[in-house]
């Protein structure tokens, strides 16, 4: 069994995993950190999307052993001394979720929207958010929120940016 | 002290753990020795199981047992059941097969269960199914819902000769007939309602344990309404009883019906533990859930409206296949008879309805109850005819719909139902005005300049919710009565628990109920708790379904809370030194008339408790009621929604340009938590009708069974909605709720149809309306104009 190294929510873990432990397993079994959910298992649903190095990834179609040595954040690493991100704030001020299930990674995905991409307009949210798939909001109280995260983030107003 | 009132946006308690990964969903439980358990299931949509030879599975490394049918029949597990009994016209009972927990002898669809491995790991599991040698003995499968009961089309089952489970009617045949003789015009579709498949996207899991010290078995389960499936493994399926059965369903991730219903995997689960003597875990992955979930609608109807010279209609007439999959689910039944004919009234006066309705067996998943259950379809059906018919007759589509509206209430229709308050009129006229419906002339001409055809859809929908007054549904067929109960318990410190058989999973009861008893009582909702789910916390419940938690759950914490108000007065009272016909409660407050005497509910709650100011042989020391709550009406949420879409010529690609909603729930509690739910069910309906569709091909064969085949509503499908309200209170429930969870997957299908039958200028527009089905309607219109030429 290889063994694998890396930093999750600011913390180094070390364990022997079998080749082909997924990521989201590696999280959810081994340091049970369930924030992360597995949705749809085809990297369509993005209930399972974390920060690897900071760019977000969907953890079910990555590896445990492909994050070797890597800077893994989840939704329980988000909140910084207590402190909830602006992102995570923003989706509870606009009810920006309902169920819950899809939430974290909603939130993980919108996080990484804006380090991409600054201020963002409506249009542009909705566009990149084609790898999250939520069943209960119907999406409009995400995108208010999203904006709303994005504006704590940045501090500036919404605005068209260029798909990718 | 902070009192949030009724009425007030306040933000979710509930919110924070699932916003920092904190929920705990079914999957997230692991108990100590827990083994995984894996299904293997039926590759063909039928077949006879000639052999199923487990011998080499069992000696794979780290399987703890394997399970077939036959252990199922050697320990007498009872077979899923229907709850709910439909009579044919001939007065017979529904035919129903067996629906055994692992198949036995035979297997109906594509996801059957055949066996259970249970093992160390998930990939042991695997593994070990891939060993079992099953020799199946295929059989022609059976999957046209319209071609189901034609002669010589397979067998599903033998107890339903012509895969007929009943041929159901309501209404009165021959007065219908007779105003479709007297018409002035007759309006006729042809419609079928498309299949779909909940999705919720937490799928569904269990984790069964037994303890052996106490012989009892607690599951673990994602579901609606834990004391129902409770109920229904201990009486039915004789997996324990119900005080030795303890079911907890912990967060849910959505539900929209397809977990109220029992399922094989659960009880698997729970019966294999205390077989196997270990937790037993499973969770379907999204595959599995799209095999084996129960799927929504399904219909093939062809429906037919009456109308006379001066626009009023006089009939309407409808005829329905039903597909119900290969099993009768859970409340299958009743979902195309009592939630579908029942409603087919719609928002209008009409004096004569007759429907009939033909349920019956596939080879396919079993198809129950999903958002909207049978209002939905309903809902299409009339708000297509009402849409075509006033094209046809040549009036406009809103002022056929204000020429028919009920305005009179009470209204008895010909199909039961008794509306009891509305004012459809009202929210019709709102949603033209925010649609701005007088600019529509000018911007479809706009459109048209850039080669798009644009169409404006109306749809004035009623449903009934706040299912139900107990005796009325008995009377039709339902095996369970479907009140709710609340218990309210004061703590001595003056916070609150309420115990609610309500279930969330997504709807926010934690935030709402909360509410209510802030503004009953007086005090912050964060001294209130909300527990649910657990059926030993919770004594008895009915769960959430059909937008019944507000209207009836919340009902049953009203009366609980009258009650712990009136004892809390006689407390008041002892406390204040005054008679208890003297004591007022206000915002918190108890005080003596005419006085400036007053002492704070805490106050109350701890002298209730510490019982020195009151003889215990005249009260009861303690603040604890409890309240069970039938309804004595359905509910009628209604209300108007209106699409406007533009359609690419070119391409065939559909886009909303705008979403207009105006709704009336009767009174709301938590005006962003309603919207939400409105949004959501429009997403839903929208979904339907342009996107998705579960299709079985020749063999039975689910061709749209992950998420890269079934199309899911994304963010970029769907536009921001414009949501509005009118209130007409419900009559018939104390704080005058109707229910909000459904009526968005209601109104939206035939609002999104309508719009584009009108922007393509023909009625044949089917669901879901992808771009290829749209550019092959505008090439056969194009066709026609240019043969007409």
């Amino acid at each position: 069994m290889p063994t694998v190294t890396l930093t999750v929510n600011g913390r180094q873990v070390s364990a022997d995993v079998d080749a082909r432990t997924l990521l989201v397993q590696f999280l959810r079994e081994n340091l049970r950190l369930t924030g992360t959910h597995v949705g749809c298992d085809t990297s369509q649903c993005g209930a399972c999307v974390v920060h690897v190095d900071g760019k977000a990834v969907k953890s079910c179609t990555t590896f445990a052993v492909q994050c070797e040595g890597a800077d893994v954040v989840t939704i329980e690493g988000l909140a910084k001394d207590g402190k909830l991100h602006p992102m995570q704030e923003a989706f509870r001020e606009h009810h920006g979720l309902q169920c819950g299930f899809c939430t974290p990674g909603m939130i993980m995905s919108a996080v990484d929207i804006v380090n991409r991409k600054g201020a963002v307009d409506e249009a542009t949210i909705r566009e990149e958010l084609e790898g999250n798939i939520c069943r209960c909001t119907g999406y409009h109280n995400i995108v208010r929120a999203v904006e709303a995260g994005a504006l704590a983030m940045t501090g500036k107003a919404p605005a068209r940016q260029a798909a990718e | 002290m902070t009192v949030t009132a009724i009425g007030s946006a306040v933000r979710r308690k509930e919110d924070h753990r699932f916003i920092t990964g904190k929920g705990q969903y079914t999957d997230d439980i692991n108990r100590p020795g827990q083994t995984h358990a894996y299904f293997l299931r039926s590759p063909h949509a039928h077949a006879t199981l000639k052999k199923v030879d487990i011998a080499r599975a069992k000696t794979m490394p780290g399987v703890v047992a394997i399970y077939t049918g036959d252990d199922v029949a050697a320990d007498k597990v009872g077979g899923l059941i229907c709850g709910w009994m439909i009579h044919s016209k001939d007065g017979t009972p529904m035919r129903a097969g067996p629906h055994p927990i692992l198949a036995q002898g035979k297997v109906r669809y594509v996801g059957d269960h055949v066996a259970v491995v249970v093992a160390e790991t998930l990939a042991q599991a695997k593994d070990a199914a891939e060993a079992i040698d099953v020799d199946y003995g295929v059989l022609p499968a059976n999957v046209d819902t319209a071609g189901a009961q034609a002669k010589g089309a397979p067998e599903v089952h033998s107890e339903a000769p012509n895969n007929t489970v009943y041929d159901w009617h309501i209404g009165d045949k021959a007065a219908t007939e007779a105003a479709f003789k007297a018409a002035k015009h007759v309006t006729k579709l042809d419609i079928v309602n498309n299949r779909l498949v909940p999705n919720a996207m937490e799928p569904r899991a269990a984790v069964g344990e037994y303890d052996a010290g106490n012989d009892a078995l607690t599951l673990y389960t994602t579901s609606q309404n834990p004391h129902v499936a409770r109920l229904i493994m201990s009486a039915f399926l004789g997996i324990a009883p119900e005080h030795k059965l303890r079911v907890i369903a912990p967060d849910v991730g959505g539900g929209f019906g397809s977990k109220i219903f029992v399922y094989a995997e659960e009880t698997v689960c729970v019966w294999a533990a205390r077989k196997c003597g270990r937790p037993v875990k499973w969770t379907a992955d999204r595959t599995e859930e799209f095999l084996c979930v129960a799927h929504g609608r399904d219909h093939v109807t062809r429906a037919e409206l009456a109308t006379d010279a001066e626009g009023k209609i006089t009939g309407l007439r409808v005829k329905t296949i039903a597909n119900m999959g290969a099993y009768l689910s859970t409340f299958a039944s009743s979902v195309p008879t009592y939630l579908y004919a029942t409603l087919l009234s719609g928002q209008y006066a009409i004096p004569n309805i007759y429907a009939e309705v033909d349920a019956v067996y596939t080879n396919t998943s079993p198809v129950d109850a999903y958002r909207g259950a049978g209002r939905p379809e309903a809902t299409f059906v009339v708000e297509r005819l009402v849409e075509a018919a006033a094209r046809e007759i040549g009036m406009d589509p809103a002022a056929f719909r204000k020429r028919n509206f009920v305005s009179k209430f009470p209204h008895q229709t010909p199909v039961i139902m008794n509306y009891d308050a509305g004012d459809y009129k009202a929210s019709l006229v709102k949603a033209m005005d925010m649609a701005d419906v007088k600019g529509f002339g000018k911007r479809k001409r706009e459109a048209a300049k850039q080669g798009k055809l644009r169409g404006l859809g109306y749809s004035t929908y009623i449903e009934a919710c706040g299912i139900a007054p107990s005796q009325a549904v008995g009377s039709l067929g339902a095996g369970v009565g479907l009140w709710e109960s609340a218990e309210v318990r004061v703590n001595p410190v003056g916070t609150v628990e309420v115990l609610t058989g309500s279930h969330s999973h997504g709807q926010g009861h934690e935030t709402t109920f909360a509410q209510l008893v802030s503004s009953r009582l007086g005090i912050s909702i964060d001294n209130v708790s909300i527990v649910h789910g657990d059926t030993d916390k919770v004594q008895f419940g009915m769960g959430t379904y059909g937008s019944r938690s507000g209207a009836v759950g919340m009902s049953a914490i009203s009366k609980a809370l009258d009650k712990i108000e009136a004892k809390a007065k006689k407390v008041a009272a002892h406390v204040l030194e005054a008679a208890e016909a003297d004591i007022d409660f206000k915002d918190g407050q108890f005080t003596v008339k005419g006085t400036d005497k007053s002492v704070d509910f805490g106050t109350v709650a701890l002298n209730a408790y510490i019982a020195h100011k009151f003889n215990p042989q005249e009260l009861e020391p303690g603040l604890k009621e409890g309240s069970f709550y039938d309804p004595t009406n359905f509910t009628f949420p209604a209300g108007c929604h209106i699409c406007e879409i533009e359609v690419d010529q070119e391409t065939g690609v559909a886009s909303i340009v705008k979403w207009t909603a105006v709704d009336d729930f009767g009174n709301v509690i938590n005006p962003m938590i309603v919207e939400g739910q409105v949004h959501g069910g429009i997403a839903q309906g929208v979904g339907q009708a342009l996107l998705e569709s579960a299709i079985y091909n020749k063999d039975g064969q689910l061709v749209t069974a992950s998420f890269m085949d079934y199309a899911m509503p994304r963010a970029h499908d769907l536009p921001s909605f414009d949501v509005g309200m009118t209130v007409t209170p419900c009559p018939s429930n104390p704080l005058g709720i109707k229910g909000c969870g459904e009526a968005g997957a209601i109104a939206s299908p035939p609002a999104v149809i309508n719009a584009l039958t009108d922007a393509l200028g023909t009625e044949n527009v089917p669901m879901p309306a992808t771009p290829q089905v749209l550019w092959q309607v505008i090439q056969r219109q194009s066709k026609m104009a240019k043969a007409a030429e």
